[in-house]
C-alpha cells in the first residue's frame, strides 16, 4: 500500500509526457503501459483514496483501537501497561466526579444546543430581510466562530472577572440607580463570582459555547431559510396567516432538512467540547463544572493515569455512536425519498 | 424579504432593529473588550470605579510587552506553517478522495464513503490520549510534524464531504469530451474537473485554515517546549502563568492572534460561508 501514492506522482507526470514529444521510446512504453492500468476505474479509484484512508487509518482507526486497549489497563506515563479488565470503568462508576460530570455534559449539551438553536433561528431570521449593509453584517455576525476559542474564551474570563470587570460593574451601576431612584440604602452589592461559584459556573460555560455557536447556526439556516420561495409568504398573506404562523407552518417544515443536520453536527462538537471549560474553569470550582473531554484531560495528561484518561474520552463513544447512526440512517431515508 | 406592508416604523424598530442590534452588541462585544483592555493602563485596568468601558489614558505598554518579552512572534510563526502545512496536506488527500467518491465506480466505494463520514462525527476529544501515545511512537513529540499529520485527520473527511457535493455538480459530459480527445482519466481529472472546481477547493481550504488556526487540544496535548507551540496554546499557557494573570499583555495576545485569522477570513467571507453550508447540506 505504501508504494501507491509514489506511483500516483509518476503516474501525473507520465501524463504530460506521453502527450508531449515522447523521446525515449523504451520510456514511453512503460509510461504508457501505467497510464493504461490507470484507466482502470478500480486502480485509480483505490489509489486516489490512499493519502486519505492511510491518515485515517493510522491516526484514527488505529488510536482508537489503542484507547481501547488502554482503557482496559492500568498504564500510567511510561509505566508498563498491565491488563485490568474493566476495572477503570467500575472504579469510575463508583466516584462522585464522574456522575456529576456525566450530568454536566448531558446538561450543558442540551442547554447550549437549544439555546443556539433559537437564538440562531432568531438571527437568521433577521439576517433574511433585505437590509443595508447586509453582505458585511452577515460578515462580522460570524466572527467569533472564526476567531480561536481559547482567545476569545479569555476575554470572557476578564469579563467575568467578579472585582474589576464589565458584567458586576453593570450590575453594580443598576444596583445604585435603583438606590438611587427609590432613595434607599441596599448594602453594598458584591455581584455573582461568575467562575468562582458552581452554579453560576456552569451558567457562564454554557453561554460562552452559545455566543460562540450561534454564528454557525444563523448563517446554517439563512442559507436554508433562502432557498424557501417567497411565493409561499404571500401565499400565507392572502390566506391571513399571522407572522408566527408562517413561521410555524411554512418556515419550520422547509427548513427542517437543513436544521437537523446543523443541530445533530453541533451536537456532537458541544457534547466533546473542551475548549470553553479549559479556559474558563478547568473544571472547577471543586470539578464541578468538568465535561468527560475536560475530565478525561485531568485524568490523563494531568494525573499520567492514562488508562483512566482513555476510559472517561471512550464513555464518550455510545453516545456518538448512537448519533452517527441515527444521521446515517436519516441521510439514507432523505436522500431514498 | 422586502419592508412588508402595513408595518409601523415602531414595529419594526422593536421587532427587528432593536433584537438585531442587541445580537451584534453581544456578538461583538468581546472584541471591543480586548482591544480596550489591551490599551488600558493597569492603573484604568484594576480600578473597580472607572467605568470599564472606556480608555482615558491609552498606552501601547501591553502591545510592546507582548512582542518583546513574550515569544508571541514565534508562536505567529509556528501557526502560520503549520495551518498552512496541514491545510496543504489534507487538501490534496481530499480533493483525490473527493474526485475518487463523487465520479469513480469499484468496489467498496460506497463503505469508504461512510468511513469518511464517520470520522467526519468523530471528535478529537475522543482520541487525544492514545493518539499521544502513536505520536510518541512516532517520535513526533514536541515536533510540528505532529500537528501537521494529526489536523488532517478532522480537515480531511470535512474537505472530502465538501468536494464530493461539488464535484457532483460539474457536468460528467465535459470530461468525457476531453476523453474522447484522448486525455486519460487522471489528465480530464487534473485539466478538467480540478479547475472548474476550484470555488469549492478555495473553500474547503479557507475552512482547513481557519480550523488548524484555531486547534487546541492537540497542540496542547502533543507540543511541550514554549519554543514550539502554537498561539492558542502558547497565549493560554505561557502567559497564564502564576496567581496573577497581566490582563493587559494576555488581551493583547489574544488581540493578536485574532487578527490574522479575520483578516484572512476577510477577503474569503463568500468561500467560508459556502463552505461552511455546504458541509452542512452535504
Amino acid at each position: 500500500m505504501k508504494a501507491l501514492p509514489k506511483s500516483t506522482v509518476t503516474a501525473r507526470s507520465s501524463g504530460t509526457l506521453v502527450s508531449a514529444e515522447a523521446s525515449a521510446p523504451y520510456r514511453l512504453s512503460w509510461l504508457a503501459s501505467i497510464s493504461a492500468w490507470l484507466e482502470n476505474e478500480a486502480v485509480l479509484g483505490y489509489m486516489l483514496m490512499t493519502p486519505a484512508l492511510l491518515l485515517i487509518l493510522i491516526f484514527i482507526a488505529y488510536p482508537f483501537s489503542l484507547g481501547v486497549w488502554l482503557s482496559l489497563t492500568d498504564k500510567l506515563v511510561s509505566q508498563p501497561a498491565h491488563f485490568i479488565g474493566l476495572r477503570n470503568f467500575t472504579h469510575l462508576f463508583e466516584s462522585q466526579i464522574f456522575w456529576t460530570t456525566v450530568w454536566n455534559t448531558v446538561f450543558f449539551t442540551f442547554s447550549a444546543t437549544v439555546l443556539k438553536a433559537v437564538l440562531g433561528m432568531w438571527l437568521a431570521v433577521l439576517l433574511n430581510r433585505k437590509i443595508r449593509f447586509a453582505r458585511f453584517i452577515r460578515a462580522t455576525v460570524l466572527l467569533p466562530f472564526i476567531v480561536p476559542t481559547v482567545l476569545s474564551g479569555l476575554a470572557w474570563v476578564w469579563m467575568f472577572d467578579a472585582t474589576f470587570s464589565v458584567f458586576n460593574w453593570g450590575l453594580r451601576w443598576l444596583w445604585q440607580s435603583t438606590e438611587w431612584l427609590f432613595n434607599a440604602d441596599f448594602g453594598y452589592f458584591r455581584g455573582p463570582r461568575w467562575l468562582g461559584d458552581p452554579a453560576w459556573a456552569m451558567f457562564s460555560i454554557i453561554l460562552v459555547n452559545t455566543w460562540r455557536g450561534i454564528p454557525f447556526f444563523a448563517i446554517s439556516f439563512l442559507a436554508g431559510l433562502q432557498t424557501v420561495p417567497a411565493e409561499l409568504y404571500d401565499a400565507g398573506d392572502i390566506d391571513g396567516a399571522t407572522g408566527w404562523q408562517k413561521f410555524w407552518h411554512i418556515t419550520v417544515p422547509l427548513i427542517k432538512p437543513i436544521a437537523v443536520v446543523v443541530i445533530v453536527f453541533s451536537f456532537v462538537v458541544t457534547f466533546a467540547d473542551f475548549q470553553v471549560v479549559y479556559v474558563l474553569t478547568r473544571g472547577g470550582p471543586h470539578n464541578s463544572t468538568h465535561l468527560l473531554a475536560t475530565l478525561a484531560y485531568q485524568l490523563g495528561m494531568g494525573s499520567g493515569n492514562l488508562g483512566e484518561g482513555a476510559a472517561v474520552a471512550l464513555f464518550m463513544f455510545p453516545f456518538l455512536a448512537l448519533v452517527i447512526l441515527w444521521q446515517l440512517l436519516y441521510l439514507r431515508k432523505e436522500s431514498s425519498q | 424579504m422586502e419592508a412588508r406592508v402595513g408595518e409601523t416604523f415602531r414595529k419594526r424598530l422593536l421587532v427587528f432593529y432593536i433584537p438585531l442590534f442587541l445580537f451584534l452588541v453581544a456578538l461583538l462585544f468581546p472584541f471591543y473588550w480586548m482591544l480596550v483592555t489591551s490599551i488600558k493602563p493597569d492603573f484604568e485596568l484594576y480600578n473597580a470605579r472607572n467605568a470599564p468601558f472606556f480608555v482615558w489614558h491609552p498606552t501601547l505598554s501591553h502591545w510592546w510587552q507582548l512582542f518583546q518579552n513574550t515569544l508571541f512572534t514565534r508562536w505567529a510563526w509556528n501557526t502560520l506553517c503549520i495551518a498552512t502545512a496541514s491545510t496543504a496536506v489534507s487538501l490534496f488527500a481530499g480533493v483525490l478522495a473527493g474526485y475518487a467518491l463523487s465520479r469513480l465506480i469499484f468496489p467498496g466505494a460506497t463503505s469508504f464513503g461512510i468511513i469518511i463520514f464517520i470520522t467526519y462525527l468523530v471528535p478529537p476529544t475522543l482520541l487525544f490520549i492514545p493518539l499521544a501515545s502513536v505520536i510518541a511512537e512516532l517520535h513526533l513529540l514536541d515536533s510540528p510534524w505532529a500537528l501537521i499529520l494529526t489536523y488532517p485527520t478532522f480537515l480531511i473527511p470535512f474537505s472530502a464531504w465538501l468536494l464530493m457535493g461539488y464535484f457532483k455538480t460539474i457536468p460528467r459530459e465535459l470530461e468525457e469530451c476531453a476523453r474522447i480527445d484522448g486525455a486519460t482519466r487522471l489528465q480530464a481529472m487534473i485539466k478538467i474537473v480540478l479547475p472548474l472546481g476550484m470555488p469549492g477547493i478555495l473553500s474547503a481550504g479557507i475552512f482547513s485554515f481557519t480550523l488548524s488556526w484555531n486547534e487546541f487540544l492537540y497542540a496542547l496535548v502533543f507540543i511541550s517546549s514554549p519554543q514550539q507551540k502554537t498561539i492558542p496554546v502558547g497565549v493560554v499557557s505561557e502567559l497564564m502563568k502564576g496567581d496573577v494573570f497581566y490582563w493587559g499583555a494576555l488581551m493583547a495576545g489574544a488581540l493578536f492572534g485574532s487578527i490574522p485569522i479575520a483578516f484572512v477570513y476577510s477577503f474569503f467571507v463568500e468561500h467560508y460561508v459556502s463552505g461552511m453550508t455546504g458541509a452542512v447540506k452535504g
